[in-house]
């Protein structure tokens, strides 16, 4: 039995599955499954990783008053234990180094390791964003350098480069179309969103005072085109929807959709996550959109990090551009780069909605994005999609035997394969085979989304895989599916395999406990030894 | 393309399968009129590796790094010495590569270190609960306005003049949309934070009161006499932390009474980087949790009982609330987020106590000597590790002739407010642990040279 040691860390691992005693450890350990504790319990606050000169008591200093004397409770680790702790903890992740992270309308591709050592370039990564322009002008060519990408590979007027993610992105262009209709003087109030959007689209329209109106989809897992015909009107400011879609299919109809909704007065958005799957091959500006977001965390190969950052320049129509936001770079007829914010604008941009972050962008994400592009060239991003795209099709044909693939029949699919768990045994969920892949070593695709497909799987490979990653991968996924079409029971103990085994949200949920506190016996000891 | 690893066999292979006859047939649901057949024109070819890293390397070498000169500026933005342990832990790959950790069984790294942040955070805001990140300060500030809102019931924000003009202007452009009226004005270049006139504002449509502590002049505002009055009127007092080090020299905002603390966390492992990614901080009170934006990682139990770690209170999201969520960030940042957690690990208090003496210590020997300078005054009183000069002349000027010298002076108050001729002289100057006693006598004598 594992008790609870002093600190309420309780190490052991569950019975191994087929009963044996081969998981239980004195240690908690499995081999080079390393369990860690928490900082809170291996360090201490007078422990540090750093030389600094010790703090001279009672130095005479000008804080007003406000000095802190109560402990903060913040430990410290040596540099060893600190390598170790999260070396450690690093072990328990699944990421693309590891293997194939099919999640679906995410774009998990290779980061190349050429992206991060530019990064590191001192004449990037160590420039305070207010340094006089003159001691810029290589940053500002990089930001320049990326723009100018932006803008001809999506065949639009301009780009908005300050946003610091997709969803910072949805909402500079809402907010570009809010200002477009200010300066028309009209108070439209709608936004219609399909229903296959990502969750981010209405919540955007939303923070920015629209009212958020459903469009359904048709049979094929397309706008439904005479739906949104009908909606259309002098209260609708514009739609926002994502081609390709989230069911992975491209939308036959986005120029017929643009022409009605600019007709009806309105402005196009569109959700640019899944540009991996047409970058280099279309050109969103030839079918009419007005704004859309690149997330250079997804097509662009920057790392998402565990959760980010990210990076969500926006690129825009003529219609739209005037309304962009400060600031962005300006180069004059000799080559020299200026910063246009507030001290320079002047009557330059006067249409502009602000300023919506603090200093000019994601530049640590701009490198990285710009080495990728220069490696791949135009030729090359082509080639990108086009692998894309094939290596979605190839799980999706591989599998449409065992899996039902509701938009099967709606031609090739893009860069994402959709399936349901229409052909899942009663009692066996989407869940179960997503946490059945995790045995096979596998991290699971996108589930229960998007919403109008029910159980939904939505794998998304990307290019950067190989067809053996695949074939490896689709032997699993489809070994995952028999047992699930027949009602195998034990896929509800998955996983089995990995660090932990199926962790309880619900619990989380029901009693949050967001951050570590002293076991109660604990504190009132310190609280003792304080006295 | 060394990226791309299928080979023209796989292709073909591949495309049997699927039954199409090549790859371009895929494309066959975009319209002629949009399909192109060709590279786009205009844009170069692939590159090879060594091509690129030179094309990069020739940028990176037009810009002056602040290691390469005496270098003082902060607003915002703070250069500290980051432990060179930080950035290699980061760039583990099952870091760097992984996710937002949607499925915990696999992703307990991540999550844990999540986990071990906000408790980090919490602290050192003087909070309850902190949640795993925001974009940056500037847009965690408008966040905090947007839950103050919810959570009172009004409309109304009070700026004080001390906040940082670009947290301003995100606010501002976002109420500009929403309806939210804002009240803010430039600072004044005086000691005071101007506490009395922002008590005195604050009335029954208040919904909170932004305080930026130390503010943008480096002033300490007396935020518990703000939270005191706020509180009296039933509004929230929201303190904004630029600079989180402060924290390990003066007392938390959650002590002295704020209800929600957002910063930006670059200071702690995250590098300047020409101004981001950087690392939103966002911390309140547990009875608002349900209020907060972004995500938050809570502790439970796996299926055999083991401690584990997952995100939690997802309800409040946009991936399952949709249209009525508490915000629509999705992606954050979590990279930042460990990079931050590490160099506080590596700190602990006993090293974040010690850094933010030596900050302080090397802070009050700059104004000083540059107060001594013929055409400089120091306007604080009070400061911790950044302080306000009064020059005689431009400090935009000064700025620009002291670069073209090769000193770094700081950030002219003038960039940041145009149109104000009464803060023209002000330059803000930050000192760091990282600059040197010669780097400050080079700062004297360059102003001591471009003022006389």
């Amino acid at each position: 039995m594992n008790a609870p040691n002093r600190s309420g860390w309780k190490p052991g691992t569950p019975e191994a599955p087929d009963g044996a005693a081969g998981g239980a450890t004195v240690s908690g350990n499995r081999g080079l499954m390393l369990e860690e504790r928490l900082i809170f319990e291996i360090g201490t606050t007078a422990t540090t990783g750093v030389d600094l000169p010790a703090p001279q008591p009672g130095a005479a200093n000008r804080l007003g008053g406000l000095e802190r004397r109560a402990p903060i409770g913040l430990p410290g680790l040596s540099e060893p234990e600190t390598v170790r702790h999260y070396t450690r903890l690093s072990r328990q992740n699944y990421a693309i180094d590891c293997g194939i992270f099919p999640l679906g309308s995410c774009t998990m591709k290779h980061n190349p390791r050429l992206n991060e050592k530019v990064a590191r370039l001192p004449g990037f990564a160590d420039l305070h964003p207010l340094q006089p322009v003159d001691t810029v002008q290589g940053a500002l060519e990089v930001i320049n350098e990326l723009a100018m990408w932006l803008i001809k590979l999506t065949g639009m007027h301009g780009v908005a480069m300050t946003p610091k993610a997709g969803a910072h992105g949805e909402l500079c262009g809402i907010l570009c179309i809010k200002a477009a209709l200010e300066a028309r003087g009209e108070n439209r109030r709608v936004i219609l969103v399909p229903e296959s959007a990502h969750g981010t689209n209405p919540a955007t329209a939303a923070f920015a005072g629209f009212a958020v109106e459903g469009i359904p989809a048709n049979a094929q897992g397309r706008v439904d085109l005479a739906a949104l015909t009908a909606r259309l009107g002098p209260d609708v400011a514009g739609v926002m929807i994502t081609n390709p879609n989230t069911c992975g299919l491209f939308e036959r109809d986005m120029k017929a959709i643009s022409d009605a909704v600019h007709a009806a007065g309105g402005y196009v958005y569109c959700d640019g996550a899944n540009f991996n799957a047409i970058v280099g091959r279309v050109r969103p500006g030839d079918l009419g959109i007005d704004a859309m977001h690149i997330n250079l965390h997804k097509t662009f190969s920057t790392p998402h990090g565990g959760g980010g950052p990210g990076s969500g320049p926006v690129v825009l129509s003529e219609a739209l551009s005037p309304y962009g936001p400060l600031p962005f770079t300006e180069r004059h007829a000799d080559g020299y780069l200026t910063l246009v914010e507030e001290e320079t604008v002047g009557d330059r941009h006067p249409h502009s909605f602000g300023r919506m972050s603090a200093f000019h962008g994601q530049m640590g994400m701009f490198t990285r994005a710009l080495a990728y592009l220069l490696s791949h060239g135009a030729d090359g991003l082509r080639q990108v999609a086009g692998d894309a795209v094939l290596n979605a099709n190839y799980v999706l044909r591989s599998l449409e035997d065992v899996l039902d693939a509701p938009f099967a029949a709606s031609g090739p699919c893009m860069h994402e394969a959709l399936f349901s768990d229409d052909r899942f045994a009663a009692g066996v969920t989407t869940l179960d085979a997503a946490k059945a892949l995790i045995d096979e070593g596998f991290h699971p695709m996108t589930m229960y989304f998007p919403l109008v497909v029910h159980g939904a799987m939505l794998v998304e490979p990307t290019e950067s895989e190989s067809k053996a990653s695949l074939d490896q991968f689709i032997a699993s996924l489809r070994a995952v599916a028999e047992r699930a079409n027949s009602g195998d029971a034990s896929l509800a103990q998955a996983p089995l395999l990995a660090p932990r085994r199926r962790v309880d949200e619900t619990a989380a949920a029901r009693k949050p406990r967001l951050a570590w506190r002293e076991p109660p016996g604990e504190a009132a000891a310190a609280a003792g030894e304080a006295a | 393309m060394r990226y791309l690893p299928l080979t023209d066999d796989d292709r073909a292979a591949m495309l049997d399968v699927i039954g199409v006859a090549s790859v371009d047939a895929l494309f066959a649901d975009v319209p002629d009129a949009a399909r192109l057949d060709a590279p786009i024109e205009g844009l170069p070819s692939h590159a090879g590796e060594a091509a690129v890293d030179r094309h990069m390397t020739r940028l990176a070498a037009r810009n002056l790094s602040a290691a390469d000169a005496p270098f003082f500026l902060g607003a915002g933005a703070y250069r500290h010495h980051i432990p060179a342990s930080v950035d290699h832990l980061i760039q583990r790959g099952e870091f760097l590569t992984a996710y937002t950790p949607y499925q915990p069984e696999i992703a307990q790294g991540t999550l844990q270190m999540l986990f071990e942040f906000q408790s980090q955070v919490a602290r050192l805001l003087g909070c309850e609960v902190a949640n795993a990140s925001m974009y940056d300060g500037s847009t965690a500030s408008w966040e905090a306005v947007v839950m103050a809102r919810r959570i009172t019931r009004r409309g109304a924000v009070l700026l004080a003049d001390g906040l940082h003009p670009h947290y301003v202007s995100t606010i501002t452009t976002m109420a500009r949309f929403t309806g939210d009226a804002i009240t803010s004005a430039p600072p004044r270049l005086e000691p005071g934070c101007g506490e009395a006139a922002l008590i005195a504002a604050i009335d029954a449509e208040t919904s909170c009161v932004l305080v930026q502590y130390p503010d943008i002049l480096g002033r300490l505002p007396d935020l518990a006499a703000i939270a005191e009055a706020a509180h009296a009127k039933g509004a929230l007092l929201v303190a904004v932390v630029t600079e989180p080090v402060a924290l390990g020299a003066i007392r938390s905002p959650g002590e002295l009474g704020a209800d929600i603390v957002v910063g930006e966390g670059q200071s702690l492992g995250v590098g300047l980087q020409f101004g981001g990614p950087y690392l939103g901080l966002f911390a309140t009170r547990e009875k608002f949790v349900r209020q907060m934006p972004g995500r938050l990682c809570g502790e439970t139990v796996d299926a055999a009982g083991q401690r584990s770690f997952v995100l939690t209170l997802s309800t409040r999201e946009q991936h399952i609330r949709r249209e009525k969520a508490t915000s629509n960030i999705c992606t954050n940042s979590g990279l930042c987020a460990l990079a931050f957690s590490i160099h506080m690990t590596l700190l602990g208090e006993a090293g974040l106590r010690a850094l933010a003496a030596e900050n302080h210590r090397l802070a009050c020997l700059a104004a000083d000597r540059l107060a001594a300078v013929p055409g400089v005054e120091l306007v604080n009183d009070s400061f911790f590790n950044e302080f306000a000069l009064r020059l005689s002349g431009d400090a935009r000027v000064a700025v620009r002739e002291l670069a073209s010298r090769g000193v770094l002076a700081g950030v002219s108050l003038g960039r940041l407010y145009p149109g104000h001729p009464d803060l023209a002289g002000g330059l803000l100057v930050a000192v760091t642990e990282t600059a040197s006693e010669e780097d400050i006598d080079a700062l004297a004598a360059g102003l001591k040279e471009v003022l006389a």
